[in-house]
């Protein structure tokens, strides 16, 4: 018997009994289509955490300061310390101390009202050196950042947010503009690119000054502590040696032991495997409800062709009687449940498909399907109709065409 | 009765040939001897009734000889093959190419019009779909059924399926039709319909084994075989009618 005709008898053996097949087929066609969208829908929010963590800039780690104690023996939590300042951030930039970090930025933030013409805003304004740009991964969109020898003079020049532009001159250009900074005067001289909304703060709103005019003008009680200092790695293999390397440098430079640290590194990596961990978790959870539904679908395909074989057990002793051997039966039984598997995952595809394109904007979360997981999908459909047809094939296949033809 | 040897009226050219057969049936300690030294030659073209009481072993002797399962002990030799030892796979191939059934329940598959069913063996023979519906037609046409070709068992008389199931034991041109009862489930008008169906494969040549229990419908056949116990009694030459 030639394959295109087991093919005939076993779609016409699904046909013959559409209801049943129908049913059977949507234990599989759920399944699939659950098992893909899950998945579809956690790797879609890992793509985004990651996209937007890429966007703090590549191969960065990130040195926080450590918890303060204050002289009432009140502790403050991680980061309230003052021990990071502009001179750690000077020993990092120095090659021989730290050979394999790029760059280095200080960074103090605190949010003050700015004032251009009649209009105010409440942003977060930041004092940095010029690598910033650079460390940060950011660009311009209109004019130009400050450079070394305004820090060093520093000079009140502020370069804005592109909301914070937005929000302070509506459309016009902003540079060359007077924006008031607490009560100081500074000059626009540039616009930073759009972003996107990050993790963390709003990256879009903020006013960037140098370091030094942020000491002198906008925070003097600050002195030359900072409150994080970004380190560029010089490429993603040089990471964990920057990490080591910057590590060390603080350790010594500050007289303390990795044990009372008063400082914490931590990683881009890290950030992103934090970000994603809660979202992974619940995709693993929900990917498992979703693969044993599948697995029901096919013990349910199972169940089906086992009442099969035993209602069609006249018609296999017939078959056996006018010629058919054992091992045409059992490929034949075999066929229809990988048939009914294979239909269930194109169903389950196909819906898995309509999900993905109307599941976005229901619950605002993309959804990512690769084909690569659509071509697994029905392969793994296929699959399950396979074993579950092994067990009732075979016993379609032993039957004694005797017995087969005896029972009523 | 000891086993001295039937008449074999057709020599060493028989086309059946069952030598000293036996068939023991086990069931868990219990052994049921259904065949006993069972002898028996079937000429090519004879036309053989098998008669016997029900638990005479008939339906084992019908078994064996339409290679639905193999002797415990003796030979039987179909068409000068040794069938006795025979894999399923072979003994599936034996019975695709030498034996025609017809069955008492006709066995027709109640979803597929009277040519799919009539075309069912040449399925397993691998014959190609547009042969085997020109064969099948024949075939339907052979019995007198050109005009029910299309209809599907449900649509037909009792006689016309029996008819449809006697299509296809023909449509191989096998060595042997084997029947099981083919009467058993006609009413008289439609049995007489059947059996003056065979009495033509007769005469056309065809070799003819028919199992019943009934002695009118036996009579008909050229030669009567008793069986009683497992063992053949007699066998009778009744001679052309």
């Amino acid at each position: 018997m030639t394959w295109t005709e087991t093919l005939r008898t076993a779609l016409e053996a699904i046909r013959a009994r559409r209801m049943r097949s129908a049913l059977t087929t949507l234990g599989i066609l759920i399944g699939i289509a659950a098992v893909m969208l899950t998945v579809g829908l956690g790797q879609g929010a890992q793509k985004q955490v990651a996209s937007q963590i890429d966007k703090l800039g590549s191969n960065l780690l990130i040195v926080s300061p450590g918890s303060s104690t204050s002289t009432t023996g009140i502790r403050g939590g991680r980061g309230s310390a003052t021990t990071l300042t502009t001179a750690d951030a000077a020993t990092l930039s120095d090659d021989r101390v730290a050979p394999d970090v790029e760059a280095v930025a200080p960074q103090s933030s605190t949010s003050q009202s700015l004032t251009a013409a009649s209009t105010n805003w409440t942003t977060s304004v930041v004092g940095t050196t010029p690598s910033w740009v650079q460390v940060r991964a950011r660009t311009l969109a209109s004019g130009r950042f400050f450079t070394d020898g305004e820090v060093d003079s520093a000079q009140p020049v502020v370069v804005l947010g592109a909301t914070t532009a937005q929000e302070l001159f509506n459309r016009q250009d902003p540079v060359g503009q007077t924006v008031t900074i607490g009560s100081q005067p500074f000059t626009v001289i540039g616009v930073l690119a759009e972003l996107g909304s990050t993790v963390g703060e709003d990256q879009d709103d903020q006013a960037v000054i140098p370091a030094t005019t942020y000491a002198t003008l906008i925070s003097p009680s600050s002195g030359t502590s900072v409150s994080t200092i970004y380190v560029e790695a010089r490429d993603e293999k040089s990471l964990s040696a920057a990490y080591q390397e910057t590590s060390n440098a603080l350790l010594t430079s500050h007289g303390v032991t990795s044990a009372t640290a008063d400082f914490t590194v931590s990683s881009q990596q890290s950030i992103v495997e934090t970000a994603t961990s809660t979202s992974r978790t619940l995709t693993v959870l929900l990917a498992g409800i979703a693969a044993i539904s599948l697995l029901v679908g096919g013990i349910g395909v199972m169940n089906i062709m086992l009442v099969s074989v035993t209602e069609r057990i006249r018609e296999i002793g017939l078959r056996k009687a006018l010629g058919a051997t054992p091992r045409v039966i059992l490929r034949q039984f075999l066929t229809e449940a990988s048939l009914l598997g294979l239909a269930g995952g194109l169903l389950g595809l196909v819906l898995g498909g309509v999900g993905a394109a109307v599941l976005p904007s229901l619950i605002d979360q993309p959804v990512t399907l690769s084909a690569t997981a659509a071509l697994l999908a029905l392969v793994i459909s296929l699959l399950i109709g396979v074993v579950a047809g092994v067990y009732p094939a075979g016993r379609a296949a032993r039957l004694s065409p005797i017995d087969a033809l005896r029972s009523e | 009765m000891t086993t001295a040897p039937l008449p074999d009226p057709a020599g060493d050219s028989a086309l059946l040939r069952l030598d000293d057969v036996g068939k023991t049936y086990r069931s868990g300690n219990l052994e049921v001897e259904a065949l006993r030294h069972v002898t028996l030659s079937v000429a090519a073209g004879d036309y053989v009734a098998v008669m016997g009481p029900s638990g005479s072993g008939k339906s084992t002797l019908m078994h064996i000889l339409g290679c639905l399962d193999v002797p415990t002990t003796g030979t039987y030799l179909l068409a000068g093959e040794d069938v006795s030892t025979m894999r399923e796979d072979q003994l599936a191939d034996v019975r695709n190419r030498r034996v025609g059934f017809v069955f008492q329940q006709f066995n027709l598959l109640p979803t597929m019009p009277a040519w799919r069913n009539v075309e069912l063996p040449l399925v397993y023979a691998g014959m190609h779909r547009a042969e085997r519906r020109e064969r099948a037609v024949e075939a339907l046409a052979r019995v007198g059924l050109a005009d029910r070709v299309d209809h599907r068992p449900g649509e037909l008389s009792g006689g016309q399926q029996q008819r449809v199931s006697v299509a296809r034991a023909l449509v191989t041109e096998p060595t042997l039709i084997l029947a099981d009862e083919p009467t058993g489930n006609l009413d008289s008008h439609s049995t007489e319909d059947v059996l003056s169906l065979f009495h033509e494969l007769h005469d056309q040549g065809r070799t003819i084994v028919l199992i019943t229990h009934e002695h009118d419908v036996a009579a008909q056949a050229r030669r009567q075989v008793q069986i009683r116990d497992g063992r053949l009694l007699d066998a009778t030459l009744a001679g052309a009618r």
